[in-house]
This record gives C-alpha cells, structure tokens and sequence, in this order.
C-alpha cells in the first residue's frame, strides 16, 4: 500500500491555545471519537490521542481528502469553521505522519521535552483504539515501532533526564516566588501522573508536608501514603487552602472547581501569603481569574513553558540525538511498508506470466495433438522455465534496496511495464 | 580638603555603579565582586569627607542642602554595605548604587559653602536629631530599592513574561523580607527623629510641636509607614502593597526633604 494514505491530523500546544485544545479533549464522554471516526467512510484504520497538549487522530484512508475533512469536521463538531480549524490544524501524510508519530512517542514534540508521561498515554490510546478494533495491521505494526523507538530514544540518549519534565518548571517558579521551599506545604488535587511528579520534585526540594484530595478518598489517601502526606476529603479544599503554599490541580473534572469569588476570601484568612497555583488539567480546573487576586500566581501548562527554557542548549544536543533515532526509524517503517508493497507487486507479476504461459502451452499443445506424454512434458517445462527466467530480473529489481521513493518508482515502473493495474 | 575627598568618593561610587550595571546585563561573578570593592572604597572615601568637613566647620556638617544629601546617600551607601553581611539579596547593589550616586550629584550641585551655625542650631541636639532623621531615610531608600525590585519581579511573574527580571532579581519572598528588615530598621529610626526633634523644638522654641510643614509632613510619612507597618502585623499585609507603600512612603520621605524646604517655608528651612 502506498504509505500516503497514512494520515495524521491534530492540535497541539504550539499549534492551538489551551482554549481550543480543551474543546476538542471529549472528556464528557471519551468514547465519542471511536464510535463517530469508525463509521466515516474511507477510514480503514484509526487511533486516537488526546492528552493535554495534544489532540491527534492518526488514520489510514484510503478516501482520501475527503476522508480527511469529515474527520477534522468531526473533531471540531460545529464549534470552528473548516477555515478558522484550519488555523489550529496540522495534517501530516505519509513519511511525515510517521515520524511526527515517532516524534511524539518518543516526547520530542512535547511542550516539555523529554517528559515520561506521554509514551504512556499513547499506549492508553493505542489500547482503546485496539479494544474498539479500531487499528489494523499497519496501525498495530506503526504504534509498536512508536513505543520501541520511545524506548530506544529514552535508553540511547538523556533526554528524560530528571531535569526535564514540568515539576522542573514548577520548582524553578515555586523558587522565585518563596525562595526556600523548605517548611512549604503542597497539596495535590486529583492525582495524575504529572501531578505525582511534580509533588516528588517539591518534595526533594524540602518541601515540608503533602496534602492529597480527590474524589474517591481512597485514592487519595493511597497517594498520600506514598508521600508520607495526609489526604483530605475533596469538600475540604477551601479550607485546606488556608495552610497550602502550593496547589496542583490535575482533576479530570469538567468544569472548574476553585473559583475567583471562593479564593478571595479565603487569602484574607491566609494573611496574604502567597500562593502558587499549577493547573496542569485540561479542561481547566482553577479559575484564570485567580491570577489578578494579590499573591496569587497561577500557571497553566501553558505558561510553565516560558519557564523551562533554562538548560535549553544541553537539552538541544539530546534531542538532536533523538531526532536522528527518529529519522532512521521512520526509514525502517517505510521500507517495511514498501515491502508490504512490493510483495504484491511480485504476486501479481508471477500470476500474470504464469497465466500467460499456462495459455499459451495449451493452446500449442492443442495443435500438436501427437505428442507422448512425455513431449507435452517438455513443452510445458519449456514454458514455466521460460517464465521463470524472463521474471528473474524484474524481481530482484523489485526486491532491490533503495529509499522507499525510488522503490515506490520501480514498482510502479514495473507495474506499468507487464500491465499489472488492468488495462494493456 | 574635605571638598577632594567628596569629588574622589562621589566619581568612586559612579564607577561602582557602573560596576554593578554591567554586572546586572553580564551576571559575571568577578564584577561583582569588584563592585562591591569600588563601592566600600567609595564608602571610606565618603566618611571621610564627612569627618573632614567636621574638622573644618566646627560643627555636625548636616546644616544645609549639600550636607544633608551627602549625608543621605552617605547613610544609604553604608546602610546597604551593613546589609549585605547578614543577608544578600540577589542584584541589590544595582537597584542601590544608583540611587547614591544619584544622590551624590544632587550633593555636588548645591553650594559647597562652610556657613556659620545658625545661633538656633547651637545644640547638642544637632548631630542626634539630623543624623537620625537622615538615617531614617537611608533604610526607607533601601525599602524603596526594595520594594521596585519587588514590584518588577511580580510583575514577570503575575505577566508569565520572562525577561530581564526573572532570572537576575531575587525571590519574592527575599524582596518582601528585605523591605521588612529596612521598615524594622528605618521606622524606629523615623520615629527616633521625630521624638528627638520635637524635645530640641521644646528646648529652642518652647513648644514640642508647631505644624511646621516639615514637622507635618514627617508626621504624615511616619503615619504612611506606621499604617504599613500595623497592616502588616495584623492582617498580614506583604508582598505588591507593602512594595507600593514602601515607595509611596519614601516619596513623603523625598517631599518632607525637598518639597518642604522648596516650596512651603517654615522655621525648618535652613536645613535642605
């Protein structure tokens, strides 16, 4: 199959505002991508990946544009025109889909390079794409290269080096606003895995205490425990937030749960101490409006980018590292989806001539009516080795290596030169 | 003698500014380091101008313009040089060496002239009510350079826009505690001044206060600091508004300096 028809189409965090990206996350009912992308006409094979700085549907279709367009038309459901999507929208083909896929995998296009946690939501997705039966066997064979090359990258280069990661930007930020962190309390609302992170790194930077709420108070105190913390009960948290110096909040709620007019209050109790807010959930769980209340500093993941750009020139050299895995394992793919290729290409080869030759021998030995069984036996050896040797060179020039653009060439040279696509 | 030794600190602390700037832009150690050398240096040189001038006029050099200002950045200079032995606090010699210098040339171009003492200022009340008050206003500066550079690093932070501030300023937590420190220091020393002239005024005039405007004005800037100060004990005011009362109260500071001496006259306005 040609590796065009793979597709790649998505928002990002360099691409989209956190306002966009929060429309298209489907966290009221995650099922919807499956069951809307599987029935759209031309999509043979389909993942989908949603995380808070992505939203990505990687399909195979062989409806072409079209294909495309209902599935962007799907993913922004009436909330943006074609045109204005087109402002947010990436859409990657063939050799390119695959290594942005790569990419991705292997947290190259993450807001913060190098961070862990991403392999593992495009594994979550892959798993639900799979569960649906969704993926086929180019997706499987392309989205377990993805997670080999994440595993070749994170082993082969520093790029995850602890250093990398948001925690990092939020214990840089939570310095400039306490200096010492030491005797600091941090509480955690809902518990992701980024969230866990980012309280590990406060917690080696002296941190004195940690507090976990969540919905389900086993959870919560679960996550506690492994921080020598306490767990509250989600309804405590404005309490709570009188005796906090840091808040992460990574609800998966839909709405946001800390409003300016509730916090207001509650900063006078506080004698204004400040306050460092982190918001890493998408959609969004603190209000924006917290930010304009007097030592209140509240981050988005969007904002926490600006802070990460210290280090940058060594994270720059892995990464070039990474990007080269990248590039050679795209290659990889394409050529085994070249030869996913070129197999067919020699089936249908092999078929046309040995139909031919089968014809021909009957045809001639019709008209030689007195030939022993033993003649006719030669005539048809005669044919078959004829065939044989006629299509030796044409298939080791298909089999030959190349890039998988000259291969593509020679198939369709080939196909052309014995008529393979019907017609001559 | 003691007119050499004030050109030699006043182009002293110009370098040491200069120091600093750089060091500000290029964040390299060693000019720091040599700043704050040049500085000191600028800071003995200064002392002794003013010892200097003592010998040479008989009397505490704090009688008019050019005496008092020098004395102010006099005061600032060593304020901050003492502060940063217990604490440093990231870049303040950058936001400080200015604003002596600054100080410095408002000195070098007023009238350098020895008067006579005033039959009134004949007190032994003179070294201790002027040196205090001029004191006072050398930590209230420093809570001024403390407070703006509070108020540029909250900015950075509040705007999530990181330029020139971000990395060079100190945390907000060191700006706050250091504009703390300064009040602590400068607002008894305020006060200090202010009960030490009242009992002089008592002594030369006959009556402890007179709403003389710079007795008035004093009065209103201890109250700005004082109502800081009381916000910040009991509802814990801190951070952007005790920056901003930090710099609101020492522009009162700058107007019972000059704006009193310049435009409202009164029995004061023989000193500045």
């Amino acid at each position: 199959m040609s590796a065009e028809r793979i597709m790649l189409l998505g928002v990002n965090h360099k691409t989209a505002p956190v306002e966009i990206r929060e429309r298209l996350a489907f966290s009221a009912d995650p099922g919807a991508p499956f069951r809307e992308i599987k029935v759209i006409p031309g999509c043979d094979e389909f993942c989908f990946l949603s995380t808070c700085n992505r939203v990505e549907v990687l399909f195979v279709a062989s409806g072409g544009d079209d294909t495309e367009r209902r599935i962007r038309d799907f993913l922004f459901a009436g909330s943006l025109s074609y045109q204005e999507a087109g402002k947010f929208v990436y859409l990657h083909k063939g050799e390119d889909a695959v290594r942005h896929l790569f990419r991705v995998g292997a947290s190259l296009d993450s807001m913060i390079v190098g961070e862990p946690q991403i392999l593992g939501q495009l594994k979550d997705a892959y798993r639900n794409a799979d569960e649906r039966d969704c993926t086929g066997p180019v997706l499987n064979r392309l989205l377990h290269k993805a997670f080999s090359v994440a595993k070749r990258v994170r082993t082969e280069t520093n790029i995850g080096s602890s250093a990398v990661s948001i925690s990092y930007a939020a214990v840089e930020l939570a310095k400039k606003i306490f200096g010492s962190l030491s005797g600091k309390k941090v509480m955690l609302v809902g518990a992701g895995e980024m969230a866990e992170l980012a309280a590990q790194h406060l917690m080696n930077q002296g941190v004195a205490e940690v507090v976990v709420a969540n919905r389900t108070f086993e959870r919560a105190l679960k996550l506690a425990r492994c921080f020598n913390g306490s767990a509250v009960a989600f309804d405590e948290l404005l309490s709570e937030l009188e005796v906090v110096d840091i808040l992460i909040s990574s609800t998966g709620a839909p709405g946001i749960i800390l409003h300016h007019d509730d916090v207001k209050p509650v900063m006078r109790k506080r004698r204004h101490r400040p306050l460092f807010m982190i918001d890493i959930a998408v959609p969004r769980d603190l209000d924006p409006k917290l930010n304009d209340l007097d030592n209140i500093y509240l981050y988005g993941i969007d904002d926490l980018t600006n802070v990460v750009e210290v280090n940058k020139a060594e994270r720059d050299k892995e990464a070039t590292r990474a990007e080269r895995i990248v590039v050679e394992e795209s290659l990889k793919f394409l050529d085994w989806l070249a030869s996913m290729e070129v197999s067919p290409t020699i089936v249908a080869l092999r078929s046309r001539a040995e139909e031919l030759g089968r014809l021909e021998v009957a045809r001639t030995l019709a008209q030689l009516k007195n030939l022993s069984p033993k003649e006719q036996k030669q005539v048809e050896i005669l044919a078959s080795s004829l065939v044989n040797k006629l299509l030796h060179n044409p298939i080791q020039y298909l089999k030959a290596n190349g890039t998988p653009e000259e291969r593509r060439q020679r198939i369709d040279t080939v196909r052309r030169l014995y008529g393979l696509d019907g017609g001559d | 003698m003691s007119y050499l030794l004030f050109q030699l600190a006043f182009a002293v602390y110009i370098v040491a500014t200069a120091a600093y700037l750089v060091f500000f832009w290029s964040q390299r150690k060693e000019v720091r380091t040599a700043a704050r050398y040049i500085l000191f240096g600028g800071g003995l040189l200064h002392t002794a101008n003013l010892v200097m001038r003592y010998v040479e006029a008989g009397h505490t050099p704090i009688t008019n313009h050019h005496e008092a200002v020098s004395f102010f950045a006099w005061s600032v200079a060593w304020g901050f040089l003492t502060f940063r032995w217990r604490h440093q606090v990231k870049n303040f010699g950058t936001f400080v060496s200015p604003m002596v210098t600054a100080l410095m040339t408002i000195a070098a171009f007023s009238s350098r002239e020895i008067m006579p003492l005033p039959p009134a200022l004949k007190s032994a009340w003179l070294p201790v009510h002027a040196s205090i008050a001029i004191m006072a206003n050398g930590f209230l500066a420093l809570a001024f350079c403390g407070g703006i550079m509070y108020l540029l690093q909250e900015r950075e932070l509040k705007k999530k826009r990181f330029g020139l501030f971000y990395t060079r300023l100190p945390s907000l937590e060191a700006l706050d505690t250091l504009n703390h420190h300064c009040l602590a220091i400068g607002f008894p020393l305020l006060t200090l001044g202010i009960i030490t002239g009242s009992i002089w005024a008592k002594q030369a005039w006959g009556t402890y206060w007179q709403w003389d405007p710079k007795e008035t004005w004093s009065l209103i800037t201890w109250l700005l600091y004082a109502a800081l100060l009381h916000q910040r004990f009991t509802v814990g005011w801190r951070g952007k508004r005790a920056a901003i009362m930090a710099v609101v109260g020492f522009a009162a500071a700058l107007f019972t300096l000059w704006g009193v001496s310049f435009l409202l006259r009164g029995v004061h306005s023989y000193v500045g």
